[in-house]
């Protein structure tokens, strides 16, 4: 039964896969790709790892799904440009173009299958992977940590240097976002300037700019100082 | 999209589910599957949500920006600040038993801030990010 489940879940990601390269709408291959993180999850709940499944389904098909989305609104769903069209490639190149690429991924595939044959058997208990500290976790750590979530008594206490890193990588991809979006905006509103000398000065500006318009003058007023000020 | 009522009805009811349930997604981590990073996403798609059917103006009313940027920062703040913490009672760096008397308590409070740290963190960056999409596109979104 578990074998069936997750073919049929491999069989609908595989579907799924295609639809995303086949569909011109580009609104429908974002809805594709949520349907493609919720079997993931789907397959990782079979799996046993019910916390990957989690985030699968909370990031991958949530909150990616509405960033995506976002971006339409700003770029529109329809694929405008031929050359992103599969058929017009092989309309365009007749003689090589669509064989060396199926080629490439056909080869690429071959390989990946042909390394598979090395690994251990999956869910093995004499696997590698099970011999190393993965008995200590799930034997002691009820005794040392005290918590009946092995997952969490990993990430948060074994491994919880790790997870801080992991933390601080989010944080600065936010940061990232911040400062690519805004400078960007200010290109946009004021041509090249926005590459002056004083750059802390014309980001600043246009954060400012970002959310001017978008804020009550309220709130973007002297309460946007909170932070910077506490942070300082 | 704020004026479909059917919407705007639903997600005045779900919201608070949501946000609900990341607070349990959060605390019940310990015990069943969930976490930091899980809770902060849903309590970050609980406004999302909220966002995108009243619009931004309103979420950020709700939910003001620097708030969310505040959070993006101090989240990791926390959990640095946890291991900075163990270091002055003591033990090594996110060495969570010195924290308390007993080395499972230690270990009880150093998880639960921490996660915290990782929730706050999480939910504040997907808020800042969904913003700054959200106010490019607001012409059309």
């Amino acid at each position: 039964m578990e074998l069936f489940i997750n073919f049929t879940l491999l069989a609908l990601l595989a579907v799924t896969a295609l639809g995303v390269l086949h569909v011109t709408n580009l609104f429908a291959a974002v809805m594709l790709a949520g349907i493609y993180s919720f079997l993931s999850a789907g397959l990782f709940t079979v799996m046993d790892a019910v916390d990957v499944a989690f985030t699968e389904a909370a990031v991958g098909a949530g909150i990616s799904t509405v960033l995506m989305l976002a971006t339409l609104a700003l770029v529109g769903s329809k694929v405008t440009t031929p050359e992103f069209r599969i058929e017009s490639i092989s309309v365009k190149g007749r003689s090589r173009r669509p064989l060396l690429p199926i080629v490439v991924v056909v080869f690429t595939g071959g390989i990946l299958a042909y390394g598979t044959l090395d690994m251990p058997g999956y869910g093995d208990p004499d696997n590698p992977v099970h011999q190393h500290v993965a008995p200590h976790y799930l034997e002691e750590s009820g005794h040392e940590i005290g918590i009946p979530n092995v997952v969490t008594s990993v990430l948060a206490s074994y491994r919880g240097y790790d997870t801080m890193g992991e933390t601080t990588v989010v944080f600065t991809a936010a940061v990232g976002v911040m400062i690519l979006l805004s400078a960007l905006r200010r290109r946009d509103s004021y041509g090249e300037e926005a590459w002056g000398d004083e750059v802390i000065d014309d980001m600043d500006v246009g954060f400012k700019d970002a959310f001017g318009e978008t804020m009550d003058p309220g709130l973007a007023g002297p309460e946007r100082e909170g932070p910077e000020g506490g942070g300082g | 999209m704020s004026d479909q009522v059917i919407l705007r009805v639903a997600v005045k009811i779900i919201v608070p589910m949501i946000l609900l349930y990341a607070l349990y997604v959060q605390f019940h981590g310990d015990f069943g599957p969930g976490g930091g990073f899980q809770a902060g996403v849903i309590f970050a798609a609980g406004i999302i949500l909220y966002g995108l059917v009243f619009g931004l103006r309103r979420a950020q009313k709700v939910f003001p920006t620097w708030v969310a940027r505040l959070m993006a920062a101090s989240g990791v703040l926390l959990y640095a600040g946890v291991g900075i913490a163990s270091l002055l009672l003591g033990g090594r760096y996110l060495d969570y038993s010195v924290l308390a008397h007993d080395p499972h308590h230690g270990q009880h409070y150093g998880i639960l801030l921490v996660e915290l740290g990782v929730m706050i963190t999480v939910c504040g960056v997907m808020i800042t990010i969904f913003y700054f999409f959200a106010a490019r596109g607001r012409e059309t979104l």
